[in-house]
């Protein structure tokens, strides 16, 4: 399939299923799905650095709050409208990203992982010293009353918003890794010194993917503050964003779109369900156990085992 | 993550004049602090700087060291740092552990790289929502004989649940030097950073060599726990701090270096304690990241490196 015909066919299904999930009356639906598509595009957004190119970003929490509290920015500036707060989140966070891989990308790759995970440190600092967005004691965002397209209530929107958002980052996470980009990035996961010398041009592509990763967990995080109407430094931090991001395309498979997603929408959907039947900490070690699980035991995820059990029958 | 070294209480000065006091007292109490962070970093110098092993769960170890020494002390009332020299064979025994996996699941398969991270990351998060989960989030602390005791030498301040981690945590930085350079073992680790095969076709293995300096390296992590405790009171989330800072304290004072790394420490500790002295301790955990960038964009190979 070429990338315009699925680009196409992500963004009917996207449509399709936010009108069709219009019908369901119960409200607790459209929290969790909400949650679970964030996790869809946060895995994504991660594994196009992470599983592409072979680079581990510790800081999706980071990038993630940058898009809420560009948003909460923006919402304490002059109110700017949904549409302009997903457009500069995603937009500051990417810069962020361009930022942090020019200076750590040129090294080897565990600083760039080093510098992500402080990074999400210091940021929080920052934030919490920041009395415009609410310091440490979190801020608030009014729900606009008048929710477009007849919609009942202004979660809808956000979560019909946030199937698009999804839509759009596996439509970019896929065209990425068909093109000429995704095969030099291919290159300099399997040898990045070989890479280098058959003349890919190894450090742009690196903070090119680091850029647009980083963009998309921004943009990820641009809804969020109207989630639950308020934001706070270390919800919008949360460590379980980052360790998320990186369990759920493990566990489904970092080799193609679709491991991520099959992985957000699996863990995602058994993290909505412990939370309600048993809690939100046992939630929590759940995913850490999963990943240290899968990470040691089935290091290619579910989609390298069905790939390889495919092979097996031809065979 | 708000329970960061509340040390030096900043005090209301004119912003004009700094009184030589407090700058003496800043001084001090950075070096003081530097100390412990030696004790905190010396354990990842060994791991990631010597091995090459990237253990971002090595605070994960101290704080368990923290709780461990919490436990002895809130139940029989021994002296927390007695307590995490005297466990410290247990701590050693966890990092031979944890190395053999790492080294059969990753390393031998060429893949530690990503996926390692993923898993000292995963022991990362686990350690942490287990503490959580035993013990809450509250804080806990441990009380000494010397933890209000305060020496004063003119008007520098010596607070002794600084004096006392800072010098036991010197013993064993200098131990560790000692044993890397004046024994057989600590030859061998330093010739694993080296030359792998060169020690092969010595007839030593480096997989049981980086499975002793391992455990070696998280025996120190329970021992800087006990200090972290006696300093400042402990929750389960505060370790991720320590992340970006040890390895900060690594690079900045060169790969595998014992004695960069000490120097890295001071560095950051006398740094970090004119932040909080002249702009607040909030801002403090924002400097080992400043240092951190700074040291990859300008001097990758550190002040001490090779």
């Amino acid at each position: 399939m070429s990338n315009k015909a699925f680009a196409a066919v992500a963004f009917v299904v996207a449509l399709a299923l936010a009108v069709a999930s219009q019908l369901i009356t119960n409200e607790y639906f459209f929290t969790a799905g909400y949650t679970v598509l964030l996790f869809v595009i946060l895995a994504t957004a991660w594994n196009i650095l992470g599983g592409y190119t072979g680079y581990v970003n510790f800081g999706s929490a980071a990038f993630f709050a940058i898009g809420a509290y560009t948003t909460v920015a923006l919402y304490n500036a002059f109110k700017a409208p949904l549409a302009v707060m997903i457009v500069s989140g995603t937009l500051v966070a990417g810069l962020a990203g361009l930022g942090l891989g020019y200076l750590t990308l040129r090294l080897r790759g565990v600083f760039f992982a080093i510098a992500s995970l402080a990074l999400a440190v210091v940021l929080y600092v920052f934030v919490v010293n920041w009395d415009f967005v609410g310091g440490a004691r979190g801020a608030y965002i009014l729900q606009p009353r008048e929710v477009p397209f007849g919609m009942p209530r202004y979660i809808h929107l956000i979560y019909s918003v946030q199937l698009l958002m999804a839509a759009l980052a596996l439509v970019v996470a896929r065209a990425t890794e068909r093109s000429t980009l995704g095969r030099g990035l291919a290159a300099i996961r399997d040898d990045e010194l070989a890479a280098e010398c058959s003349g890919v041009p190894t450090l742009r592509l690196k903070i090119f993917s680091a850029m647009m990763s980083c963009a998309l967990m921004g943009m990820a995080g641009t809804t969020f503050p109207y989630y639950l109407s308020y934001v706070e430094p270390s919800s919008a931090f949360s460590l379980s964003y980052a360790v998320n991001s990186i369990a759920m395309p493990l566990i489904g498979g970092m080799m193609s779109w679709i491991g991520p997603l099959i992985g957000a929408v699996l863990l995602g959907t058994v993290q909505q369900l412990v939370q309600v039947t048993v809690s939100s900490a046992w939630n929590l070690l759940i995913v850490g156990a999963l990943l240290v699980l899968f990470v040691t035991l089935a290091p290619n995820g579910i989609m390298g085992w069905v790939e390889a059990r495919r092979r097996r029958k031809e065979h | 993550m708000s329970g960061r070294l509340t040390v030096f209480r900043p005090r209301l000065f004119p912003r004009m004049e700094i009184p030589t006091a407090l700058l003496a007292n800043a001084i001090i109490a950075g070096l003081l602090l530097g100390g412990f962070y030696a004790a905190v970093s010396v354990g990842v110098s060994i791991s990631f700087g010597m091995l090459d092993v990237v253990n971002i769960a090595h605070p994960a170890f101290i704080i368990l060291g923290s709780y461990i020494a919490y436990i002895v002390n809130d139940r029989l009332g021994f002296d927390p740092i007695v307590v995490s020299l005297a466990l410290s064979p247990l701590f050693f025994l966890l990092g031979t552990a944890i190395y053999r996996v790492y080294y059969l699941c990753f390393e031998r398969r060429g893949q530690e790289s990503l996926r390692g991270l993923a898993f000292f990351f995963g022991i990362l998060f686990i350690t942490e929502v287990a503490l959580v989960l035993v013990f809450g989030v509250d804080y806990r602390m441990v009380s000494t004989r010397y933890s209000d005791v305060t020496w004063r030498a003119g008007e520098v301040d010596f607070p002794m649940r600084l004096v006392v981690p800072f010098l036991v945590s010197m013993a064993m930085v200098v131990g560790v030097q000692l044993l890397l350079t004046r024994t057989f073992f600590g030859r061998a680790v330093l010739a694993v950073a080296q030359d792998q095969l060169a020690l092969r076709l010595m007839g030593v293995n480096p997989v049981r060599v980086k499975e002793l300096a391992f455990g070696l390296s998280i025996a120190t992590a329970g021992v800087a726990g006990a200090f972290l405790i006696v300093i400042q009171p402990v929750q389960p989330a505060i370790g991720r701090e320590f992340i970006g800072l040890a390895f900060a304290v690594c690079v900045l004072g060169g790969m595998g270096s014992i004695w960069g790394t000490l120097l890295g420490a001071f560095v950051l500790g006398i740094a970090e304690s004119f932040t909080s002295t002249f702009f607040g301790p909030s801002w403090a955990p924002a400097v080992s990241f400043g240092l951190l960038l700074a040291t990859l964009a300008f001097k990758p190979s550190g002040l001490l490196g090779r």
